[in-house]
């Protein structure tokens, strides 16, 4: 009992206790006195007792399983805290802090020292007399260790196979099958929609793979298809401005939304706004006995965003 | 007891006289002074909270099925990478917390190293002797722009497979080199090969961070080794000598008070404001894209640049020598960093003034920086403003094609209008307060 007693006087001692007296100092001091501010302090101490309490509810609300928006209840409870602690900063800051005004002068050359080592340097090579000759060759050799030492970069990709570019799973009689892998009839496209397909048993993620098929006429002759990649920077063509208001609006296109370039399926996929500086691919169609649309080749020119020293040939299988 | 730590440290270190004049260090007062500041701080909690989600990230582009628990993508075929970030979002507790607040910290980052380039260049603190400080903080600002990019397409989501089109496309397009560039940077053409995503996230998490506190350090070591600049507040405020308050007992409360405050901020954002929902995008594939596509905002000059090119290859015989991204997305980012790096040097030439400098000048004090400075940023701008030229269409219904056509024209012709009314309104101001001096 006393035990308890002795630990309860401790822990008020401790709480309201003002701690040993300072030493007077007899010199003169650093930092000016100020006068103390007693209710700053309690607003001090109330905010760190709030700070503690979010922290507390944080870590409860962390604790509780199946708790409606816990992520705003988390995000609160840790923005509260830190406001809290700042708020109890600033008011340190502005009331419990000396405030003093100080002038130090901003740092001044060394000329001497500057000289002495420019002295040191120039008296330290007395004994080369092709000085010039000794820096070059170093220069040299370091640089070629240097070449050397990125040479393995050139692992990082086929940097020289830039053939790699052109190719497309795409050769003539293969089917296109649609997103869950359904052949396509050629009857089946409709005027006014805009249909994906891919190369049937290729790997969808690649650059060469993904088309858009439209139909701009009557019959089998009236499907076209394009490569789905923009030949400015590579994302799909995603839009379709069809159908059209004829008198106040140009004809029907497929519009990448990344920059907005625009291409006319009705013309071989030519450029009509945006960036892009090469027509769209296009794909030849031929219908098979069972009606399905396959290729009829590849496309009429290199798929997907333009590189330097692209040339406008077909693409290769 | 504080006596005996500091002879400790002093022992054993001998700090005691670095830790003296550290405390006493003076930092003039001065509120955007702090836009600095809370860019550091910022980082701080990027690297905490980045730390975090590395725990629960996969790094992988390789394909599976989604089983997880949210209904909506049931049965989707994703990336691990997308997979293991919606799993981070939805089903661990306090995840969507920390990623929020993430992204938040990297918007906002971007926003304070923005805010204080614009203090340091308009107030001429860029002069000598803080050029290389000026030199080292574009350094740290033009990686921030990489490392935020990586960081949200590392992903996985639609929008991080466009973004990564886009970044190859620029690559590709680079004169003579750039097939080779790319294919070397992807392993492969796009979307690359298994290898890409690990590449992505060892610079987005370690070698971009690396490099960034690198240049964070120097750039701390050369502010404090020539001390702070300062306004000509007072008689005592001259270029011999700086006068403010020390760190201890002075700024250090402001200082803290002022990181709490940022942590709050972004806390509070990263909890309340949702960000980035990319279970809403769903996951990129090579063939697929959405409309509206937007980057974080600092990247929207870049995106606004692309828009705004007509389409312009430079052929030569039927091979394309330069393509059509290179002017939006390489050229012009590059232009604008060589702008921004050769300023202090072109003014000393052009001014003649190669003086030591620690007093600012107004931005009215100096109308021929403020202008150009101005019509510069109004460059940049615009380039901003034609990226969010889709969404206007969808808000206002302004056609498309007219508004990039306008700003075709208006990049041009703002800079210069902006230039001559900036320049006249400075040299107003500075009239106007001679003559109310007298």
């Amino acid at each position: 009992m006393s035990r308890i007693k002795a630990l309860l006087i401790a822990a008020i001692v401790l709480l309201l206790g003002r701690g040993r007296p300072r030493r007077e100092r007899s010199e003169a001091r650093i930092v000016p006195p100020g006068t103390p501010d007693p209710r700053a302090e309690t607003l001090v101490l109330v905010l760190f007792a709030a700070v503690a309490v979010c922290g507390i509810a944080f870590i409860v609300v962390y604790a509780i399983d199946g708790i409606g928006h816990q992520t705003q209840l988390l995000g609160l409870a840790l923005g509260l805290a830190f406001a809290l602690l700042a708020v109890a900063f600033i008011v340190i800051a502005r009331r419990l802090v000396v405030t003093e005004e100080l002038a130090e002068p901003y740092p001044a050359e060394h000329p001497n020292e500057v000289e002495t080592i420019e002295e040191i340097l120039d008296e330290s090579e007395s004994r080369f007399t092709r000085r010039r000759l000794v820096k070059l060759a170093g220069t040299g050799a370091l640089g070629t260790l240097g070449l050397a030492a990125l040479t393995p970069a050139l692992s990082l990709g086929p940097a020289l196979d830039t053939d790699a570019l052109t190719k497309t799973p795409w050769r003539r009689g293969r089917r296109l099958v649609d997103d869950s892998g359904k052949p396509i009839a050629a009857t089946s496209i409709e005027a006014e929609a805009f249909y994906t397909a891919y190369p049937e048993g290729a790997d969808r993620e690649l650059i060469g793979s993904p088309i858009v098929v439209v139909r701009i006429g009557p019959g089998d002759e009236g499907v076209v298809a394009y490569s789905k990649i923009c030949t400015h920077a590579g994302c799909a063509i995603a839009l379709y401005r069809k159908p059209t208001f004829p008198d106040t609006q140009p004809g029907p296109a497929l519009v990448c939304p990344c920059h907005y370039s625009s291409f006319d399926p009705a013309d071989n996929g030519k450029v009509i706004f945006g960036p892009a500086g090469r027509a769209l691919p296009r794909l030849p169609l031929e219908v098979d006995v069972d009606g399905n649309l396959r290729a009829a080749g590849n496309f009429s020119g290199p798929v997907g965003p333009s590189w330097s020293g692209v040339r406008q040939r077909e693409a290769r299988s | 007891m504080i006596r005996r730590i500091v002879r400790f440290v002093d022992q054993r270190a001998g700090a005691a006289p670095f830790v003296r004049k550290a405390l006493r260090y003076v930092f003039p007062d001065h509120w955007s002074f702090l836009l600095g500041e809370v860019a550091l701080y910022c980082f701080i909690l990027l690297v905490a909270t980045g730390i975090y989600l590395t725990l629960f990230f996969e790094d992988s582009r390789s394909q599976t099925i989604y089983h997880g628990s949210y209904k909506p993508l049931q049965g989707e075929p994703m990336s691990r990478a997308y997979e293991s970030v919606l799993h981070l979002s939805l089903d661990v507790k306090a995840g969507l917390l920390i990623r929020q607040t993430h992204h938040w910290a990297a918007n906002v980052f971007l926003a304070a190293i923005v805010l204080h380039v614009l203090r340091v260049f308009f107030t001429g603190a860029f002069r000598k002797p803080r050029d290389l400080t000026y030199l080292v903080g574009l350094a740290m600002l033009f990686t921030a722009f990489v490392e935020g990019y990586l960081g949200y397409s590392l992903v996985d989501d639609l929008l991080s497979g466009m973004g990564l089109a886009i970044g190859y496309s620029v690559a590709l397009s680079v004169p003579v080199i750039g097939a080779n560039l790319g294919l070397l940077l992807w392993g492969g053409p796009f979307p690359g090969s298994p290898s890409f995503f690990p590449r992505m996230y060892i610079a987005h998490v370690l070698i971009l961070p690396l490099i960034i506190t690198a240049l964070l350090t120097l750039h701390l070591v050369l502010v404090a080794s020539r001390h702070h600049t300062q306004f000509r507040e007072s008689p005592k405020t001259t270029e011999k000598q700086v006068v403010g308050v020390p760190t201890y007992p002075g700024q250090a409360p402001r200082s803290l008070g002022l990181m709490f405050a940022v942590f709050a901020v972004l806390f509070l954002l990263g909890g309340l404001v949702q960000i980035n929902p990319i279970w809403l995008w769903g996951p990129y594939h090579v063939g697929e894209a959405t409309n509206g596509a937007q980057p974080d905002w600092y990247l929207g000059w870049l995106i606004g640049a692309l828009r705004l090119v007509p389409a312009f290859d430079l052929t030569v015989g039927g091979y394309t020598l330069v393509p059509n991204p290179f002017w939006g997305g390489a050229l012009f980012p590059v232009v604008i960093l060589l702008v921004l790096a050769l300023w202090p040097w072109a003014e000393r030439k052009v001014t003649g003034d190669d003086g030591l400098h620690n007093l600012l000048e107004r931005p009215r004090d100096n109308a021929w920086r403020t202008s150009l400075g101005a019509a510069f940023l109004t460059w940049i701008f615009l380039g901003f403003m034609s990226g969010s030229a889709d969404r206007v269409t969808v808000w206002l219904g302004l056609d498309y094609a007219a508004q990039i056509w306008a700003y075709r024209v208006l990049v041009w012709v703002l800079p210069v209008v902006v230039f001559f009314v900036v320049r006249r309104a400075c040299r107003e101001l500075v009239a106007w307060e001679r003559l109310k001096s007298e």
